[in-house]
């Protein structure tokens, strides 16, 4: 059963035609790879899909329903979080409020609880505070939680920015190119948290440049090339399709 | 803490005289707009250089409601809340236009709506006479509580305590209760909403937060603050004109937001009472101390004033950055 399925999303930045007709589907539960060369579109995919940029052609169907587009924070509701190439965290709050912030989507008192301190506001904060405690836990940087974000290592800093996404209680987690700057050992580390997401039934859309990492994780995998895309299938295919050796290697000229 | 907040104005009024009461009551109006601003500047990182503006839509408020000028008299009780919630629909106003922007293109775009706003009291005496133009209103009620003027003094038990004394009381008990407001509102999930506003707004969209509406929030919110504040300023002087609501007061708030801690209450209740203070002690202790250093008076002490003034600003900018008082976590990483 799909997910998510985006049919024809174009994008143009004024003469760049950067996505075109670009179609995929995600199933429930998968991890779903995306890759490509540098400046294939990746990531406008993933600010189109996330409602960062308006889009100009195209539709996204979410959890069988046509998902509002251009208003990132609907997205996040509807149930699609994001993590970011370069990472994005609240650089002056601990790593505590920043997952607290994560549950902005799913909470809802407002000034008035919060200025008579009302029942209803208590019990939500503390329930807020717990929960990013226990992400917090979840992605094993529970040490860290009152430590300021920007003084976390880089890796930690990726663990939070996920534990982040994942205080929305996303349906499908998109992690923009997660192990980037990572060495070995925290790629390795990063990859045992992703399978335990997909363990815990989570669908996850993971644009990376470590195809190593892509091949060996993802159920199936999407290749962009120039904004469109060039293949999309399990990794063994995609590995051996002449499109995508193209793609990445160019062709032979003798 | 309250013991020595409740003598404070029996030990400045004895000592000083009542001319320093009234800077006492001054300050705490100061605090009130600095704590108003800090919600916008300091929390959700926007800034605002026409925060006045407010503070003279709750003054005006207050005057066109409690004066002979359209001959309404209506109850301070009935005023404030109005005035704060006439400041929140501006703050509205300011907000919806300028969502877009951020940084200086804000504060030029704020800079403008202050000037509009001084410039609407000035001219808004003709066709139909509003707000009586640039000579201001004069004869507003002042603020009475159980049918007592607080302009008057009152006998308690034999000892007489002056008007100025139970405004400060009245100003002090708003000044607590906004405290409260705010440090309830920063410890709560729109806070934490506003800071991710500050520090990241792409981050901030991303974690689900619809920023145009916590924004907006942010504006009125402050401005309500100022809003109050500026219905208590119009009672207390019982005269207001637009030269009252002039760019330098913004700026002057400003300040003591930034060189108290941005975002940090209690260091911007001190950046508040030392730059309400602090110039008033300049222009009373100038003279009589170029008389005793140089046999007489060599600088003009409004000039130093303002010299001393600039000087102060730029140490503290130079040395203390995160300003006097920042929150322990800025402090942490100021010095790193």
């Amino acid at each position: 059963m799909s997910l998510l399925e985006a049919k024809n999303i174009g994008k143009r930045f004024g003469g760049v035609q950067a996505l075109k007709d670009v179609s995929l589907s995600i199933n429930s539960g998968e991890i779903y790879g995306l890759i490509g060369p540098n400046g294939a579109g990746k990531t406008t995919f993933f600010n189109v899909l996330t409602g960062l940029y308006p889009r100009d052609d195209g539709e996204v169907i979410f959890d069988g329903k046509p998902l509002e587009l251009g208003s990132p924070h609907k997205v996040t509701q509807a149930g699609i979080a994001r993590t970011f190439q370069n990472i994005r965290l609240f650089a002056h709050m601990t790593a505590r409020e920043n997952v607290m912030v994560g549950r902005h989507a799913r909470t809802k008192v407002g000034v008035v609880g919060a200025v008579f301190r009302s029942r209803a506001q208590r019990e939500e904060e503390a329930a807020i505070e717990r929960r990013a405690l226990e992400l917090l836990h979840y992605v094993g940087i529970a040490d860290r939680a009152s430590g300021l974000a920007k003084n976390l290592s880089y890796g930690d800093q990726r663990r939070l920015e996920i534990a982040r996404a994942l205080a929305t209680e996303p349906k499908l987690l998109a992690l923009d190119e997660p192990a980037a700057g990572m060495n070995a050992t925290e790629t390795a580390g990063l990859r045992t948290l992703i399978e335990g997401l997909r363990r815990d039934g989570l669908t996850v859309l993971l644009i990376e440049h470590d195809v190593k990492l892509v091949m060996g994780l993802c159920d199936r995998v999407a290749v962009l090339d120039y904004g469109e895309k060039i293949a999309e299938d399990v990794p063994d295919a995609v590995r051996n399709n002449p499109k995508v050796i193209e793609a990445y290697l160019g062709t032979s000229t003798s | 803490m309250a013991l020595f907040l409740a003598v404070t104005p029996f030990v400045v009024g004895a000592a000083l005289g009542n001319a320093w009461l009234r800077v006492l009551d001054f300050a705490l109006l100061y605090i009130m707009l600095a704590l108003g601003l800090n919600i916008v500047v300091g929390f959700a990182g926007l800034l605002d250089l026409g925060y006045i503006a407010f503070y003279a839509v709750g003054a005006y408020t207050y005057a066109l409601l409690a004066s002979p000028h359209f001959g309404l008299h209506w109850p301070a009780w009935a005023i404030l809340p109005i005035g704060a919630l006439v400041a929140g629909i501006f703050g509205v106003l300011l907000g919806a236009p300028t969502l877009r922007l951020r940084g200086d293109y804000l504060a030029i775009v704020t800079l403008g709506f202050g000037e509009i706003i001084r410039i609407f009291m000035n001219n808004l005496n003709a066709p139909i006479n509003i707000t009586n133009g640039p000579k201001g209103i004069a004869r507003i009620d002042p603020i009475s509580i159980g049918g007592h003027s607080l302009s008057k003094s009152i006998d308690v038990f034999g000892i007489t305590v002056p008007g100025l004394t139970l405004y400060y009381y009245l100003f002090l008990v708003l000044t607590v209760l906004i405290v409260i407001v705010g440090i309830r509102l920063q410890n709560s999930r729109i806070g934490r909403a506003w800071v991710a506003i500050r520090e990241d707004e792409v981050a901030a969209k991303a974690c689900g937060i619809d920023t145009r509406n916590v924004k907006l929030l942010a504006f009125a919110m402050g401005a309500s603050f100022g809003g109050v504040a500026g219905g208590l300023f119009a009672g207390f002087q019982e005269f207001v004109s637009p030269e009252s609501f002039g760019l330098m007061e913004s700026i002057m708030v400003l300040c003591m937001v930034v060189l108290g801690g941005m975002g940090h209450i209690p260091g911007v209740i001190l950046g508040g009472l030392l730059l309400a203070v602090l110039p008033e002690a300049f222009r009373h202790g100038a003279v009589p101390m170029q008389n005793w250093a140089f046999g007489k008076v060599l600088i003009d002490p409004e000039n130093l004033r303002m010299l001393l003034f600039g000087l102060a600003l730029i140490l503290v900018m130079l040395y203390k950055p995160a300003g006097l008082w920042p929150e322990k976590q800025h402090r942490l990483e100021m010095r790193k």
